[in-house]
């Protein structure tokens, strides 16, 4: 294999299968030499790696090691410092976040950032807003086309609402339910975007393992039934290791392992990173 | 007994978004439209309609426009008073620009030119919230003031710097000048208040209004799932002013009849409407209406009780309203955001369950 087949992150720019067997499609979205710097701080450090058609990605490494602001940087939130976004073989210029949600990009936040004041269906409502095409005027009159889009809009919300079994608390303002289920309605907002790409910040922080297995079941069944490209970020080593198809492992805002669960898990710097061996 | 949804089954999603899912409440808000247009006009005189029902249909347009702002896509304004001015200036230029056409064009006009100066001051909220973006508005009503009473072409360059609003009809109607009838003035509010409660019910439920909440409760996570902020604000800017003017008209052509800006359109009002909009509830259009008429019935009442019943000197009322007023601001201020119309949906919440509250 020449070397111009190669990606950044050093596997095959085609479609291949992995040393235990999993199918890994094509490049979706990647990211070339990101750094991002906060003043005198380095977040991240010249980190490139892939996503690709399909698969979950893992982000993984201990408190402060950049996750977040990659992710950050994903979704248009950061300006890298240096480095390029590609999605779907080019370049993505310098957009604000609301224009990378219409590319077809949702997300969740580590802490929690529904809209309080508003029930779970406004909510979930709200995460169409990039599909929604009447104007003010006829929105105004709500007739014709905006009552017709709103009851579209509201069945595939209803299809979400089934979907992560939320049916009881649609009309409850999400301020006052339960952490857990915050959570999952935040995963419904990010859903109802029918998003190509779906990054989850923690989706199972401060959860107990009953909700875990639920959020995790939620995900896998929207990457299977949907075929959603999913990057997660999660501190749980067992359940990245579960659910995920490819790794990437952060120390100290630079990259340290990326591949296979099994790969990453038998990498020694990860090892070391993890069991809190000295930095030089 | 009767307040209840049992056996009033909601078969599609249309049904289920409906203003009134109760059967009771579409009948009871049928009863006072009914009642509105049906009875009142016939009963109604000069006392009633200038002391309380045009101010009252008035102030609660301006005050549904300043919660579509403030309440829903929570942008603090201190600049009502300037934007009811704007509304009301431009209503005068139009209707002595062209006097041939009908009043009612002449005041949708106002509320348009209205909604462009709004979407003008609105620019900075775009950089600038919370504190910093109230004194902006703040300046921005001082400075309108400023300039209707500095520029005397606003006021067609008459002497007294008043602007009087000339005698217009609608269908042979006179709802303008000194020989309209009380149910004329009543009427043309009362058909405006209506028409535009409407319009803010729609925009609020549906995409629009989704995106204003969603900037008023958390703008980072409004902006990363497709809401384009720059849109949202100005939009609720452009809305909200375009009824502030539109009530500011009214206020001017339709109620006082002869204005001098800094007396009716001063800071005062812009207080006056925002403290509506805090006791009837933000984020509410009935709010905006219990808030109107809370602040308009309160010193009729305590006119009539206190100075007319006990017999208190007039100065002592009017510090008691003040009194009452600001306490009662503190108390929703702190104890319930959402004002009245979240006391009334409390108390329809326990009827709906009474009388078996578990
Ligand atoms: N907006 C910011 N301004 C300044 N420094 C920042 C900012 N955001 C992140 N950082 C810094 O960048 C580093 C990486 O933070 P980040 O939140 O990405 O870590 P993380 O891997 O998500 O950690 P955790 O597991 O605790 O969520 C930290 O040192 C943090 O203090
Ligand atoms: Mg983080």
């Amino acid at each position: 294999m020449s070397v111009e087949q190669m990606t950044t992150t050093g596997v095959p720019a085609e479609p291949y299968v992995t040393a235990d067997g999993r199918q890994i499609g094509n490049v979706l979205m990647e990211m070339k030499n990101i750094t991002l710097r906060f003043g005198g701080v380095v977040a991240i450090s010249d980190i490139s790696f892939d996503i690709r058609e399909g698969e979950i990605r893992a982000i993984i490494g201990p408190n402060g090691a950049g996750k977040s602001s990659m992710l950050n940087v994903i979704s248009g939130f950061y300006v890298p410092t240096e480095g390029e976004v590609w999605f779907r073989g080019s370049k993505r210029p310098q957009m604000k976040p609301y224009q990378v949600a219409q590319q077809g990009l949702a997300r969740t936040f580590q802490n929690i950032a529904l809209f309080k004041g508003m029930s779970t269906l406004d909510n979930i409502m709200t995460g169409r807003m990039t599909r929604m095409k009447t104007n003010m005027l006829q929105q105004a009159m709500w007739w014709g086309k905006a009552q017709k889009e709103e009851g579209e809009h509201r069945e595939a919300v209803e299809k979400i609402i089934d979907f992560l079994e939320i049916q009881a608390i649609r009309k409850t303002p999400v301020g006052r339910l339960p952490y857990g289920l915050q959570k999952r309605v935040e995963l419904g907002r990010a859903l109802a975007a029918e998003p190509d790409i779906l990054l989850l910040d923690e989706p199972m922080a401060g959860m107990n393992v009953e909700e875990k297995e639920d959020m995790s079941r939620f995900i896998l069944d929207v990457n299977d039934e949907f075929g959603t490209t999913i990057a997660l970020i999660e501190h749980d080593m067992g359940v990245v290791m579960d659910l995920s198809d490819r790794v990437v492992v952060m120390d100290y805002g630079r990259k340290i392992g990326d591949g296979t669960p099994d790969e990453v898990r038998n990498n020694q710097e990860v090892i070391d990173a993890y069991l809190g061996v000295e930095h030089d | 007994m009767f307040y209840r949804e049992a056996g009033d089954f909601h078969t599609t999603y249309k049904d289920d978004n409906q203003t009134f899912p109760i059967k009771f409440d579409r009948i009871r808000y049928y009863v006072v439209l009914a009642v509105a247009f049906g009875v009142i006009p016939f009963l109604i005189n000069d006392y009633w309609a200038n002391a309380v029902f045009v101010p009252f249909l008035i102030y609660a347009i301006a005050a549904i426009g300043l919660n579509i702002l403030t309440g829903y896509c929570g942008q603090v304004s201190l600049g009502t008073g300037g934007f009811m001015a704007v509304g009301a200036y431009a209503c005068y230029k139009l209707m002595t620009a062209f006097p041939e056409v009908s009043i009612v064009f002449h005041l949708i006009g106002a509320g348009f030119v209205t909604a462009g100066v709004g979407v003008l001051f609105g620019l900075p909220s775009l950089r600038i919230k919370g504190f910093y973006l109230a004194v902006a508005t703040l300046a921005a009503q001082f400075f309108l003031v400023w300039l209707f009473n500095k520029v005397p072409w606003f006021y067609n360059y008459s002497a007294s710097g008043q602007i009087n609003a000339p005698e217009r009809t609608v269908f042979g109607m006179a709802v303008t000048g000194p020989n309209t009838e009380a149910w004329a003035k009543y009427m043309i509010c009362l058909v405006f208040l209506t028409v535009l409660a409407w319009i803010a019910r729609n925009l609020t439920r549906g995409t629009v209004g989704r995106s204003w909440m969603a900037i008023r409760d958390m703008d980072i996570a409004a902006e990363i799932i497709g809401v384009n902020p720059l849109r949202a604000k100005l939009t609720a800017f452009a809305v909200s002013s375009f009824f502030v003017g539109i009530a500011g008209a009214l206020f001017f052509s339709v109620y006082l009849g002869a204005v001098e800006v800094g007396e009716a359109f001063g800071i005062n009002k812009s207080f006056l409407v925002l403290f509506m909009i805090i006791i009837g509830g933000l984020g509410s259009i009935f709010g905006s209406l219990a808030g109107a008429a809370f602040l308009v019935l309160l010193p009729v009442l305590l006119k009539n009780i206190l100075v007319g019943g006990l017999g208190w000197p007039i100065d002592i009322a009017a510090h008691m309203e003040l009194i009452i007023v600001g306490g009662l601001i503190v108390v929703f201020l702190i104890a319930e955001p959402h004002g009245l119309a979240q006391l009334w949906k409390i108390g329809k919440e326990k009827l709906r369950l009474w009388p078996f509250p578990h």
